[in-house]
């Protein structure tokens, strides 16, 4: 009896990437297209357990709000076929601890930080950018702008193009020419494109997309809803193809715009396709739950992915899929 | 409260044997250098479903025993209930299936500095981890009891192993099909007196650890729990795992009982606010 048994931390970085997988966020170019998402690899401490954090494009961070925040009681989330929801209610150190503990270590690390930050005013935005203008190590910011907007009963900012366009240009104005920021689009609007434009205006380097979409579950034992918070976010594979619409859409009328793609990325060619789509770069989420691995794998296999498809560069495949018929 | 623990692996690992044990199931998973590392009370996450699978998140399965010798190169065993779709679908698989594999992780027990008489309460499952902590217990010259409660008799997993290894063993059923009928905590005290215990360990349902954590606190002495949150990542990315503990500082925080726990000092545990943010908690809503 045999046991071939494989120990991993093996598959990483490529040995020699067959092609030239630098890409371009605006004023940046990170050495790859693979970050982490928001949310989803805390700060990166964890995760650099697994795998060298350095290998990737980029950590992208926690959001993180101006004060610590406790969240939303459990459950706070439930597996859903091929997803889950999560409501976690952006738990969360608070800047001024994130600056001290986390972000310096991503610094010391050596790791390219995308800072995520968010708020529940205009206000909030503008300081939080402020404070990281002041930072040493973030490599760009990425605004959610999926929060409820308390000046206006709560509504959430990504779905009004105004406020999502206020928030941007607040925290465009704060923030270093050098330092690109991006805005983060929730797919749950009846007009995505009008939200991009609205940002890119407002002097978005560039676009996130997509946040969770919102779900819900109910537990029919109890028959009530399996999250206390009653509603929460829908990621994972089940929704990769509402994530490579919103890419195609916003690729499509604002083709000069960078792109970070995400949303169900499970493998380098799920990847290749929010590529094709017209991502530049491409974020690993809710897949780092059943892979620690899955970051470096995931640009692993897009390498090889763009080799066999004959591309030299990464650049080249961006948006591929928009060129007419082949 | 526990050492620093090595960092977990995450290992390629393959189905050596599985067996019934009354209600539950009994795995021996190879799984190279995770048994190494492994100590009483820290936990595995199993990627369970096979490679097409639906299911994306991994489940987490206190470490029962492990083995680091032998031709596999580390074993490591788990006693699991087959309850939703994972694992039901681990209880199908046979010899040979590969199931990716975490660990170790979390917090383990931490061992007393003195030598010290130790009571260990076990509900359920609950009681896998119990065994490999008593043998290092007695390593250190511990006395070591056993309080195992379950529902019924078919739940109650490991009295034979208790009764090799305690000087005294209770049982507990909630129906009477063995032992005591009733609770851990009905004859928790009496052992607490006659074993002149300085020190409770527990794993259970949550019901249970906040039991014992009453009685252990009644005696003046110290419970370590390890508790079962549901959870997502099972390596402190996503924040699911959260409940509320207080900290040396007496500032209560809503924390990751993936890595900072699943091992927790009963009296730190808000045991009355699990499942709510308390709202004098660090960050709660104002
Ligand atoms: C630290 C720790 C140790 C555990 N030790 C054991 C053990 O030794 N033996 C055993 O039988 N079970 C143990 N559990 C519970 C075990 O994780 C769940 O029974 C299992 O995840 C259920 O998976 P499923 O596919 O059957 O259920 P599903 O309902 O399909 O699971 C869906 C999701 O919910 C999560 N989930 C569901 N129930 C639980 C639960 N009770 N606790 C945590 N997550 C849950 C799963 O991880 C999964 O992500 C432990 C849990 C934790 C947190
Ligand atoms: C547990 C969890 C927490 C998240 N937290 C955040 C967050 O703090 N900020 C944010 O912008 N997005 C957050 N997200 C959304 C992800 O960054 C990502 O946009 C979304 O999950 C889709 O990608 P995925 O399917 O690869 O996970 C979170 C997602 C999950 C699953
Ligand atoms: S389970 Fe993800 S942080 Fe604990």
């Amino acid at each position: 009896m045999t046991f071939s048994v494989r120990t991993v931390p093996a598959p990483t970085a490529p040995a020699e990437p067959a092609c030239d997988v630098t890409t371009r966020l605006g004023p940046v170019t990170l050495p790859n297209p693979v970050l982490t998402a928001s949310g989803c690899a805390a700060a990166g401490r964890e995760l650099d357990q697994f795998f060298d954090v350095t290998q990737l494009g980029a950590v992208v961070t926690k959001s993180i709000q101006l004060a610590a925040r406790s969240g939303r009681p459990t459950p706070r989330m439930a597996e859903t076929p091929s997803g889950m929801l999560n409501s976690i209610g952006l738990q969360g150190p608070g800047i001024d601890d994130f600056l001290a503990k986390d972000l310096s270590w991503l610094r010391e690390r050596g790791a390219r930080t995308v800072v995520s930050i968010a708020g529940s005013s205009v206000e909030d935005y503008a300081t939080l950018a402020r404070r990281l203008r002041r930072a040493d190590g973030v490599t760009a910011i990425e605004v959610n702008i999926s929060c409820p907007n308390v000046a206006d009963r709560g509504l959430v900012f990504a779905c009004d193009p105004v406020a999502a366009g206020d928030v941007v240009a607040a925290v465009r104005h704060e923030t270093d020419a050098a330092v690109p920021v991006f805005a983060k689009l929730s797919p749950d609007v009846t007009d995505i494109v009008a939200v991009a434009r609205a940002c890119v205006e407002a002097g978005a380097d560039g676009l996130s997309m997509i946040n969770t979409l919102l779900g819900m579950a109910l537990d029919l034992d109890t028959m009530r809803p399996v999250l206390a918070g009653v509603t929460g976010g829908l990621s994972g594979p089940a929704i990769r193809p509402v994530a490579v619409r919103c890419i195609w859409q916003v690729h499509a009328a604002l083709p000069d715009v960078p792109i970070i793609g995400m949303g169900g990325v499970r493998s380098g060619l799920d990847a290749l396709e929010m590529v094709l789509a017209g991502a530049s770069a491409v974020s690993v989420g809710t897949a780092v739950f059943n892979d620690p691995g899955a970051p470096p794998r995931v640009l692993h296999e897009l390498v090889v992915a763009l080799a066999e498809r004959g591309f030299d560069r990464l650049s080249d495949a961006v948006g591929f899929a928009h060129r007419g018929p082949a | 409260m526990s050492e620093a623990t090595a960092r977990p692996l995450q290992v390629r690992g393959e189905v050596l044997s599985t067996h019934r044990v009354g209600a539950y199931h009994h795995l021996v998973l190879v799984a190279p250098g995770v048994a190494d590392q492994a100590r009483p009370g820290q936990f595995v996450a199993l990627a369970l479903g096979g490679p097409d699978t639906n299911l994306v998140l991994r489940r987490a399965f206190s470490i029962y025993r492990v083995s680091t010798r032998g031709v596999y190169g580390g074993t490591v065993e788990i006693i699991y209930a087959a309850r939703g779709a994972g694992t039901q679908w681990l209880a199908r698989q046979v010899q040979h299936t590969r199931v990716d594999v975490v660990g170790p992780l979390g917090r383990p027990f931490a061992p007393p500095r003195d030598v010290a008489s130790a009571t260990l309460v076990g509900g359920g499952y609950g009681s896998a981890p119990l065994f490999a902590l008593a043998e290092m217990l007695q390593a250190r010259g511990c006395r070591v009891d056993f309080v195992l409660g379950a529902a019924s008799s078919d739940r109650l997993f490991g009295a034979l192993d208790a009764k090799r290894m305690g000087s005294i063993v209770a049982v507990t059923t909630d129906d009477g099909s063995a032992g005591t009928r009733g609770r851990v905590t009905d004859v928790l005290p009496a052992v607490i007196e006659r074993a002149g215990t300085d020190v409770v360990y527990a794993c259970g349902p949550m019901a249970m650890l906040r039991a014992v954590s009453v009685v252990a606190d009644s005696y003046g002495i110290p419970a370590q729990c390890a508790v079962e949150e549901s959870m997502a990542c099972g390596i402190g990315v996503c924040m699911t795992c959260v409940l509320p503990v207080r900290g040396d500082d007496g500032i209560t925080r809503m924390v990751r009982s993936c890595v900072e726990g699943p091992v927790f000092l009963g009296d730190r545990v808000r045991w009355d606010d699990v499942g709510t943010v308390p709202a004098d908690a660090l960050g709660a809503p104002r």
